[in-house]
């Protein structure tokens, strides 16, 4: 396995354990993750690989093992296999791949998922080896046609020549010949130094056909005789479909056929329209089932009264107890609440099942897990099922889960033509697979100024061990500890606890930024609380705990620069600092923010600096920063899903509320060049939004929040910390 | 009770049968087969179902099809043939606002009727044109340096 | 005796007499007093049927007459709570003094009114007394509903016995004393349930007498719109001057030109009616919405008509709050007309802008549109503020159109901030609601 090119200790515990835990389970692996993936050989054209295809004109089609939601991953990797494939960038084309763990397995998990952030951490060397592979071969095409050494022939934007000669010949022109040659054992990858491609800032691929409506996601699929479904599933999680009355429903046009499923009901019609118009004029009597009766006070009762249980011990360096009976001690619990993804492309996926196949439209970020799930449920062989693979509209983790295929299967099977199954706002928010509520306890000593002892102990649902079993091992979820055990700072005495504690009811699953998500929130935020115990600046503070690494220390001395740092600011105003080393990338960022007299927050200016090692698209890498600083931001203001007997209170965008164009400030993201290996971007900056708020917030109004989301009733002029 | 309906959607005529209360998004993608134009919320608080009637964006989603008789609805696949649509087009991939792109249909079609209203929109004009409209990507810094781009035609 | 209680007796008379004649007073008028002409019983009317069905229905069996009759009453908003089964009770009406639950009124023998004789369903809807002796408070309109025949009463209630019993309970009513004091009812009823069947009006035309009991006998107009007295029963001398009933403002329905009706046409009367919008006035939301969706859409045309015909006879009381006209379109710009408050431009711009337009009139459909409301021209913002807070959802003859409640996730001074901005862009004289008004509107809407 490739777990040695990635950085952190995050990727080397999710790498190592997954990958060891995924052997031992006999779960499906790519073979062999750093050599060139198996030859899949299409007629007339040149497929070294599984990545890439070169017709006789010179077209390079090149396969995506991961999906594109909207974080550039298609333009990246195609970056990444063009650059050592040195192919011609504008005749590059893309193409979703299909399900298949052995060729488009993430190196990372062993499964054809796109998560956590690694997408290029994950395939960095696989492609760049599959690219320069290929290249080989047609140079070695070439050179055989020529009569001469391949040393002697350099390859350049989709052409090899021989210098010496003055001949060239294009990739096009070789690809039949190249299909013939032997791949080389190993192949030499490039300096970093001659990259042509990787590091510049790239046009997206997949941008052109997004302004003109031509891009097609899951939801866009159109097939002959397809039909529209929707669906209710019970209000009550747990719950299960008891009566339907559906006589209104049938009387209505173009409503054909109403679905009852173990816990869902559908109806189909001729269009989206008259399915709603069907499923309204239903009278549904549910089984409410056993949580009923849950609210969202329940749940934290449980896991405040869990989370003062000792957890599984994830970290121990030091003598934690001796540390924690010296000097200034401080003690904080930060709550986080569930969260909804609400990606804008609703939850959809069109299904046809035959008598002998079942072929599936959708946009997933888990292709072949959704195969072998759609299998189950159409009671066919997995290789009977077809996974068509679209452009994902948000993906943000909601994705990472077969559910709503597996529903679709279900649905299809009662008919014969084909279904597309859409869900509509109000089920996709209230029938979602939650952001766990977490309690984040952290206890800390501080001596002479400085942080002497910190034990850090993480309450909340373990996500990993449903969806991923064998990589939860020894009670410890290591996504949910993942930047709690990877704390940046130099503490000698540090220790790291997990309680496992599942809400009663209420799914839980991953939600961009994943297990840091309350790490940096907890870690960021008591920082920020115990630089004022000590009298100093928050940035000084950190700094003085950061010299073992420079790469952190970098990113916030310029950030404390560029953000205006220190320069005075009128009241209530406030600026906040979040450093977060996660997905292996450094992150150094500030949020300037005012507090006004009724507690209503005015987001003034972000700075973020980023060193996430080789920017393969520095622009990208930009874009997502500030997007997840949007998507983390908008979770502090307002994101908050609550229950009440047993349901999701909200619904839609005007009870599940979204941070707006004129609520954004301006935001500058600066990333750093650097040599090192690419970290994960995707999530990052997500992380770095709550804390650095937060942080500003206190800083302008004294008042320390321990929960989010913001609560500015606790804000308003004249409140005390 | 269904009824033949004529409009005139991208300077095409197209008739089908819809019930007159039938938001015109469903007529759009489900009869149409037009997917540019997104389903987002259904009740006109995200903008991913933007469309220009008369030139003025309008939400489909809650739009009954019966309200859009007579008159010329433009959707995503034919506002490049708009000057401000195509000014709109080019300035979104210029700054590459775009990540996921869902929302990005309603995005453009808010953006390129604010251009044809207000051919200089300042930061007012952009968050009263562009505020309905939820991106969730949170591409918003983008759309508004393209809107100013697409405004004075300055190159990114 | 001895001389302190002879004191004491003396007291007591002259207190009776006091409260008496204070009781005269207060109780004012009847609700049909103002119309001034000559009654004649029923029996005796030869002109028309100001009661029962309308004509088309004579020969339909007593379940139909009764549906028709139950939905001219309106018994079904107030009788189900949103989201269970139909007429099983439980809605909340959030009072002053505590919380009122409306009772389950299927034909269920427990939790139903299923043991209630033909005398005991009256004796509730004409007297407002329990089958089990106990008094019902005045949220059951019974002082309204007492005008209706015994024959109608009875249709009624054969049309709510051929519904499904529903086994529900209400919650028990939280009021605090004096008010949980069922008897003090008695003295309530006495003074102020006229207790009396509809007399038609020789001196009016047939339409005015059916316009007359259908609104002031089932539709219990009056209930919501005329001000209450100190007693909490209807000022009459201030007939449909419009009140504030379940924290929705109920706009004054006389026939004042400025404030009132008087201005409408009988189109506009109509169709508000019957369909719960008239361009130019906005449609009916809250509590008037409801009563459109589940009453007076389902009314004939003819019976609608004499609403209006009746309407149109009562005299016009002006509401002094009130703008003179309405405020006419607002700019199609943002930057043009009001733009003082940016709290609460911003929330209108985020949320409310892509229905209802800059300039109030909606892109999406004639029943968003604000202008011309009196929702946006009451400087009180109440309405304004209360579909904020909890939306609307309208079943018109087009399909469902509906507003999402926006007060779970924006706050009070955002409420309170787009209110005024509402009512100063869209209506005559913008309002000044602050966070705390809005959480009182808030506590007053019913569950």
């Amino acid at each position: 396995m490739n777990a040695h090119n990635n950085l952190s200790r995050r990727a080397l515990l999710t790498g190592g354990l997954a990958t060891g835990f995924l052997l031992a389970f006999h779960l499906p692996l790519r073979a062999a993750a750093n050599e060139p993936a198996q030859r899949d050989v299409t007629d007339g054209k040149f497929a070294p690989n599984a990545f890439i295809r070169i017709d006789e004109t010179g077209r390079t089609v090149l396969m995506m093992p991961q999906v594109e939601m909207g974080q550039g991953t298609y333009t990246s990797i195609s970056a990444v296999l063009a650059e050592e494939l040195d192919a011609d960038w504008s005749k590059v084309e893309v193409q979703h791949a299909p399900p298949n763990d052995k060729l488009y397995g993430n190196p990372t998990f062993g499964l054809q998922v796109t998560g956590n952030s690694n997408s290029i951490r994950a395939w960095w060397l696989p492609l760049r080896k599959a690219g320069a592979t290929a290249r080989a071969m047609l140079v070695q095409a070439a050179a055989a046609q020529w009569g001469v050494e391949p040393a002697s022939c350099t390859a350049s934007k989709g052409e090899v020549a021989h210098e010496a000669s003055g001949r060239k010949l294009g990739y096009g022109e070789l690809a039949l010949s190249a299909q013939g040659q032997t791949p080389p054992k190993d192949v030499a990858l490039k300096d970093p130094k001659d990259f042509v491609i990787i590091g510049q800032p790239l046009k997206r691929l997949d941008t052109p056909d997004k302004v003109n409506g031509k891009a097609v996601y899951g939801i866009d699929a159109i097939l002959p005789g397809m039909k529209f479904a929707t669906v209710a599933a019970c209000p009550v999680f747990g719950g299960k479909v008891g009566k339907v009355d559906d006589s209104a429903a049938l009387k209505l046009p173009g409503v054909r056929k109403v679905v009852v499923l173990d816990d869902m009901v559908a109806v189909i019609g001729d269009h989206m329209w008259a399915a709603k118009k069907g499923l309204e004029a239903l009278k549904i009597e549910w089984n409410e089932g056993p949580n009923a009766e849950i609210t969202t006070k329940d749940i934290w009762d449980d896991l405040r009264k869990a989370s003062q249980k000792d957890g599984a011990i994830a970290k121990s360096d030091g003598d934690i107890a001796k540390a924690l009976a010296s000097g200034d001690r401080f003690e904080a619990a930060y709550e986080l609440p569930f969260l909804a993804h609400a990606s804008m492309e609703p939850i959809n996926a069109t299904v046809h099942v035959r008598p002998d196949a079942c072929e599936i439209w959708t946009g997933t970020q888990i292709m072949t897990r959704v195969q072998s799930e759609a299998a189950k449920a159409a009671g066919l062989p997995v290789d009977k099922v077809i996974v068509n693979n679209h452009l994902l509209g948000g993906g943000f983790g909601r994705k990472l889960e077969p559910d709503m295929v597996i529903a679709a299967v279900k649905i299809a099977k009662q008919v014969d033509y084909p279904v597309k199954v859409v869900w509509t706002r109000e089920e996709d928010i209230q029938h979602d697979v939650y952001r766990p509520v977490y309690r984040d306890q952290i206890t800390a000593s501080l001596v002479d100024g400085k942080v002497a002892g910190w034990k850090y102990k993480v309450a909340g649902s373990a996500v990993l061990a449903r969806w991923l079993p064998p990589a939860f091992q020894k009670g410890i979820d290591i996504d949910a500890i993942d930047a709690a055990v990877d704390a940046p700072y130099d503490f000698a005495n540090f220790h790291v606890e997990y309680v496992r504690a599942e809400p009663p009811a209420v799914p839980t699953g991953f939600w961009r930024g994943v297990g840091p998500n309350n790490n940096v929130f907890a870690v960021e935020c008591a920082m920020d609380e115990l630089a004022r115990k000590a009298g100093k600046d928050p940035i000084e503070f950190r700094k003085s705990m950061l010299t073992k690494n420079p790469r952190m220390l970098a990113v916030l001395n310029q950030v404390a620069e560029k953000s205006g740092w220190g320069q005075p600011l009128p009241a209530r105003v406030g600026r906040g600092v979040c450093v977060q080393p996660s997905f292996a990338s450094f992150i150094a960022t500030v949020v300037e923010a005012e507090i006004d007299d009724i507690g209503e927050i005015v987001l003034r200016r972000i700075t973020s600096v980023v060193d996430t090692g080789i920017a393969v698209n520095p622009d990208t890498v930009k874009a997502q920063i500030e997007g997840g600083l949007i998507f983390g931001l908008t979770a502090a203001l307002y994101g908050e899903i609550t229950i009440d007997k047993g349901r999701v209170q909200q619904s839609n965008f005007h009870d599940y509320r979204m941070m707006r164009i004129n609520e954004t400030p301006k935001i500058e993201v600066i990333v750093v060049k650097s040599g090192e290996a690419p970290g994960g971007i995707g999530e990052a900056g997500v992380n770095a939004g709550p804390p650095a708020l937060r942080n500003a917030i206190y800083a302008a109004t004294g008042v320390a929040l321990r929960r989010l989301p913001i609560d500015g009733k606790l804000l308003a002029a004249g409140k005390k910390a | 009770m269904h009824m033949a309906t004529t409009l005139t959607i991208n300077g095409e005529t197209k008739s089908f049968d819809a019930p007159p209360e039938m938001p015109l998004l469903w007529v759009l993608r489900d009869i149409l087969g037009m997917t540019g134009t997104k389903f987002g919320c259904g009740i006109a608080q995200c903008g991913a179902c933007t469309v220009h009637v008369d030139g003025k964006a309008v939400r489909s989603c809650v739009l009954p099809v019966s309200a859009v008789a007579n008159r010329t609805v433009t959707t995503i696949e034919h506002v490049g043939s708009t000057p401000a649509g195509a000014k709109v087009q080019k300035a979104w991939l210029e700054a590459e606002v775009i990540q996921c792109g869902y929302c990005q249909s309603g995005q453009i079609m808010a953006a390129a009727a604010l251009l044809a209203a207000t051919p200089n929109p300042d930061d007012a004009d952009i968050d009263a044109a562009m505020a309905g409209n939820i991106c969730r990507c949170g591409t918003y810094v983008r759309i508004r340096e393209a809107i100013k781009h697409a405004a004075n035609g300055r190159q990114s | 005796m001895s001389g302190k209680m002879r004191i004491l007796t003396s007291l007591i008379v002259i207190a009776v007499i006091a409260v008496a004649l204070g009781v005269w007073i207060i109780r004012g008028p009847g609700p049909l007093d103002f119309a001034g002409g000559s009654k004649v019983a029923l029996a005796d009317y030869r002109a028309g049927k100001p009661t029962g069905v309308p004509a088309r229905l004579e020969k339909a069996s007593l379940v139909e007459r009764g549906e028709y009759l139950a939905k001219a009453a309106d018994c079904m908003v107030c009788h189900t709570k949103p989201g269970e089964k139909d007429y099983s009770g439980g809605l909340a009406f959030k009072l002053p003094f505590g919380t009122l639950y409306s009772t389950n009124i299927t034909p269920d023998k427990d939790t139903g009114i299923g043991n209630y004789s033909d005398q005991d369903f009256l004796n509730a809807v004409q007297h407002g007394q329990r089958r089990d002796g106990a008094r019902l408070y005045p949220a059951m309109p019974y002082t309204s509903y007492t005008f209706m025949t015994d024959e109608d009463v009875l249709a009624v209630k054969a049309y709510l016995f051929s519904q499904p019993a529903v086994r529900a309970k209400a919650p028990d009513n939280t009021l605090s004393f004096p008010f949980n004091q069922r008897w003090a009812m008695i003295v309530w009823s006495a003074v102020f349930n006229p207790d009396t069947r509809f007399t038609p009006d020789t001196s009016k035309s047939p339409e005015w007498n059916r316009g007359a009991y259908l609104a002031e006998a089932l539709a219990h107009c009056g209930e919501c719109h005329t001000p209450r007295n100190l007693g909490f029963a209807l000022d009459n001398r201030k007939k449909f001057a419009g009140a504030i009933t379940a924290g929705w403002r109920a706009f004054n329905i006389s026939s004042d030109k400025a404030t009132g009706l008087g201005n409408w046409s009988d189109q506009d009367l109509i169709s508000y009616l019957s369909l719960g919008h008239a361009p130019g006035h906005g449609s009916a939301s809250g509590p008037m919405g409801e009563a459109v969706d589940h009453s007076f859409s389902q009314f004939t045309p003819e019976d609608i008509s004499s609403i209006v015909a009746y309407l149109r006879s009562v005299p016009p009381q002006p509401s002094p709050d009130l703008p003179a006209t309405t405020a006419p379109v607002a700019p199609t710009s943002h930057k043009e007309g009001v733009t003082a408050d940016a709290r609460g431009k911003k929330v209108f711009a985020s949320a409310c802008a892509s229905c209802h337009g800059w300039s109030g009139e909606s892109p999406v459909s004639p029943m968003a549109t604000l202008t011309g409301t009196w929702a946006v021209n009451d400087p009180a913002a109440t309405n304004v503020a209360q579909i904020v807070i909890s939306g609307t959802k309208r079943h018109t003859p087009d399909g469902a159109l509906s507003m999402p409640a926006f007060g779970n996730a924006y706050t009070d001074d955002e409420i309170a901030a787009v209110a005024n901005y509402v009512t100063a862009r869209f209506g005559a004289k913008g309002s000044k609601l602050t966070a705390k008004d809005v959480a009182e509107l808030r506590g007053q809407t019913a569950e």
